[in-house]
């Protein structure tokens, strides 16, 4: 006996067999319950490239929305092997190590800025990355003996953030941002490019963006360096940092 | 009521605890008294029936008051410049803020009128904008002895879709799913706005500013939902901010039953001058008081940053600091939501020992207050269904250790605001476990000693000595130190500082002179 190897060119979802492309679904739907909701639910799974589609439950939610939850088999696939990595590619350190690293390539403290901007009041996720404590035991950057922290804090308009970049001088700008509602995000991402820019800033800065539904690719598409997601550590950040900036440090010293 | 476990707190400490936290707040209060704000003096012009906004967009409130305080004339008290107006001018105190709006001219500049007829004005006022307030608290106290007051812990839940006729929709499924507690989460930055926004919001960001009309379209759908659940379904939005006493006056009018409401909130995480805040929160609270809003405080705050377990007394003592401030607006008990919330990192040994410690120790330490819980939000990662799992726990420690208001944990917490389906999941979710471990804390007896009592006795002593050394240097200059959020503001900075002024020796405002009297009246 032996078990199915996986075929990477045909990637499907696995659910207790190999190949078996087995997904879970839930999702609500603006009519009300009873069998002709199902079927709604089925042919909408259907219309998704699902096979065997099992509508296992039904709730009515009130006010006419019905809440479902199906079971299908997909047929489509993902080729593994033509995909190249998009995270942020970078050797990962401990603090020492960061530390230890900066100071033998870069020479100097790094000097980094911190702010969430436009509207978005929500410190949280900056405060993890940049405060002390940090975050799950994870050391923020403001402990690390070289990184110099300017934490600006919220609502902090583009124009604001070009002047105190150049009033610190700073080397990385750090911007975060929580709330994604009506894509108000991709809107504040997007300006502060533009007047970093028009200020001739932009390449003078390694531009970072971070918040729970920023993905590298999306920070990279919309001109940043990189993009950090959920889950993402300040140690993984300040590796990202030191090993950029000991890259910069070494390229522009064989220009000189 | 013997339906929790107790965990036998040194009853010497509890005392200790409410004393240095009474003079913690008796030092400020005294500040507080000699002070009024631009935002007080609004609160005043809107009870007084002002409303709506200038052909520029300002609402009127502000422009009464500011057409006032730039002629240097505030510190006697809106209300005398109003009842003045109305009377050289023969008109509404709609009329005349209309007027002034079009600048038509100043209130300053108009002749000082006849002084008894003046003051008989100012009595008309007072005495038409309390019965109105008294009205509609009257009609709600007996909607809901109409329809019945729910069994606590009360289901909380938020809409935030930004269109207030979108919130009303959904917020309609949740009271018929259950939900007890509508909370319409507001826009993004209200808090620093130095103005109540007017009119519906139907494109909000990050949820729907808090504003009269929006309050108005909410209650009305609330109170249909509840005659056809025939259960009360109460209303929440947030007084937090630079307009307190404002947000407060207008959900007293339009019947509001819960408002976000805590006295070092705005200064800590919305850096909001401390004065301005401290000042506000009084008469924003004695309005909750006297329209019997219950106040929502903000002490999960804390713990979403500093550690929920060596920083638990921070919460503790927070919270004694609210009470006193609740107390001195003459708040009665029952209409104090004490916060706290359930926090702790899941991969702690005996994380949930800890959290029912806690917990039962603010149910323990605010016997009568209705304690607001709230759910796990910074370890919620996306894996929806450990989150699932986290919320359930989360019920399990309210229903054993008898809290009040519960706000529900959204399995897609950090992801997204609410689909309509997670609230129904959170809501399927505290059902059952309510129904299950109903009588669970009646139970329930903690070992002497054991990890739980003595977990809960050793935040009280350290939330103890905190208060004692926030009652040496006094609770300003404690918060100048960094003590609360490890978050540190200095007495002149922050916003709204200029909003702050000493009453004048002729300084008048019936409104809330009478609403004070009143409920002390109740008190004895």
């Amino acid at each position: 006996m032996s078990v199915k190897k996986v075929d990477l060119t045909h990637l499907r979802p696995y659910g207790d067999q190999m190949d078996d492309g087995a997904v879970q679904l839930s999702f609500t739907l603006p009519i009300p319950d009873g069998p002709r909701g199902r079927e709604a639910a089925r042919q909408m799974a259907n219309s998704m490239g699902l096979s065997e589609v099992q509508v296992v439950f039904s709730q009515d939610l009130k006010e006419n929305f019905t809440f479902f939850v199906v079971y299908g088999h997909l047929e489509k696939y993902a080729d593994y092997t033509s995909i190249k990595a998009i995270g942020v590619e970078a050797p990962k350190m401990d603090m020492e190590q960061v530390n230890d690293y900066i100071s033998k390539y870069v020479k100097r403290p790094v000097v980094v800025i911190g702010a969430t901007i436009g509207t978005d009041a929500h410190t949280v996720g900056l405060d993890s990355i940049l405060n002390m404590k940090g975050f799950h035991g994870d050391s923020g950057l403001e402990r690390y003996k070289m990184f110099k922290v300017h934490n600006l804090g919220s609502q902090v308009s583009p124009t604001d953030l070009a002047k105190k970049i150049r009033e610190t001088k700073a080397d990385i700008v750090l911007i975060s941002q929580i709330v994604t509602q009506r894509n108000i995000h991709i809107k504040n991402m997007t300006k502060l490019v533009d007047i970093l820019e028009a200020e001739g800033l932009r390449k003078s800065v390694l531009l970072i963006a971070g918040g729970p539904r920023i993905t590298h690719e999306l920070a990279v598409e919309l001109g940043y360096d990189a993009g950090f997601g959920a889950g993402s550590m300040p140690s993984e950040v300040a590796s990202y940092i030191a090993s950029e900036m000991a890259k910069r440090a070494l390229s522009s010293s064989k220009e000189r | 009521m013997n339906d929790k476990p107790t965990l036998k707190l040194n009853q010497d400490l509890v005392r200790k605890a409410r004393e240095f936290a009474k003079e913690v707040t008796d030092g400020v209060q005294k500040f507080i008294n000699a002070r009024s704000t631009t935002s007080v003096e609004r609160t005043v012009a809107r009870l007084y029936g002002v409303d709506g906004i200038s052909e520029s967009g300002v609402p009127l409130s502000n422009v009464v008051v500011s057409d006032v305080e730039k002629a240097n004339g505030l510190n006697r008290g809106i209300a005398y410049w109003i009842a003045n107006g109305c009377v050289a001018k023969q008109v509404s105190p709609q009329e005349l803020a209309e007027a002034v709006g079009r600048k038509e001219f100043s209130l300053i500049d108009l002749p000082p009128q006849k002084e008894s007829v003046v003051a008989e004005k100012i009595d008309e006022m007072t005495g038409k904008a309390l019965s109105y307030v008294r009205k509609i608290r009257d009609e709600r106290d007996e909607m809901l002895k109409a329809l019945g007051d729910p069994p606590q812990p009360y289901l909380y839940v938020i809409v935030a879709t930004g269109n207030i006729y979108e919130d009303a929709l959904q917020a309609k499924a949740a009271a018929k799913e259950g939900a007890d507690v509508i909370a319409v989460i507001r826009s993004t930055a209200q808090s620093l706005l130095d103005f109540v926004p007017y009119g519906p919001t139907t494109e909000g960001y990050g949820g729907t500013y808090a504003t009269q009309e929006n309050f108005k379209i909410m209650r009305k759908a609330l109170d249909e939902a509840a005659q056809e659940v025939g259960r009360y379904v109460r209303l929440t939005n947030y007084a937090s901010g630079l307009c307190m006493p404002e947000i407060s006056a207008m959900g007293a009018l339009e019947g509001l039953d819960f408002l976000l409401n805590d006295s070092m909130y705005g200064i800590l995480f919305r850096n909001i001058n401390m004065l301005r805040t401290f000042v506000d929160q009084y008469t924003s609270r004695l309005v909750c008081a006297y329209s019997h809003i219950t106040i929502n405080t903000g002490e999960d705050n804390y713990i979403k940053t500093s550690d929920p377990i060596s920083r638990a007394h921070t919460v503790t003592t927070s919270q004694l600091i609210n009470e006193q401030f609740a107390l001195k607006s003459h708040m009665k008990p029952e209409y104090m939501g004490i916060g706290h919330a359930f926090e702790i990192d899941p991969d702690v040994e005996n994380g949930l020992l800890y959290e029912i410690a806690h917990a039962l120790l603010t149910r323990e330490l605010f016997p009568r207050a209705t304690p607001k819980y709230m759910p796990p939000t910074r370890h919620m990662t996306g894996d929806i269904f450990k989150g699932y799992a986290m919320n359930t726990l989360y019920n399990l420690v309210s229903i054993m250790t008898g809290q009040s208001i519960q706000l529900l944990g959204m399995l897609t917490e950090a992801i997204h605001t609410p689909f309509l389906q997670d609230r129904y999941l959170a809501i399927e979710n505290a059902k059952y476990v309510f129904n299950n471990a109903k009588a669970l804390g009646k139970e329930i007896e903690f070992k002497d000693d054991g990890f739980i009592q003595k977990r809960a006795n050793e935040v009280l002593e350290n939330a103890v000595e905190l208060l004692e050394h926030v009652k040496k240097v006094g609770l300003m200059s404690a918060i100048e130190e960094g003590t609360f959020g490890d978050i540190s503001r200095k007495k002149e900075e922050g916003k709204g500082a200029d909003g702050v002024f000493v009453k004048g020796e002729d300084y008048y405002n019936p409104l809330f002179e009478t609403m004070e009297s009143e409920l002390e009246g109740e008190e004895k």
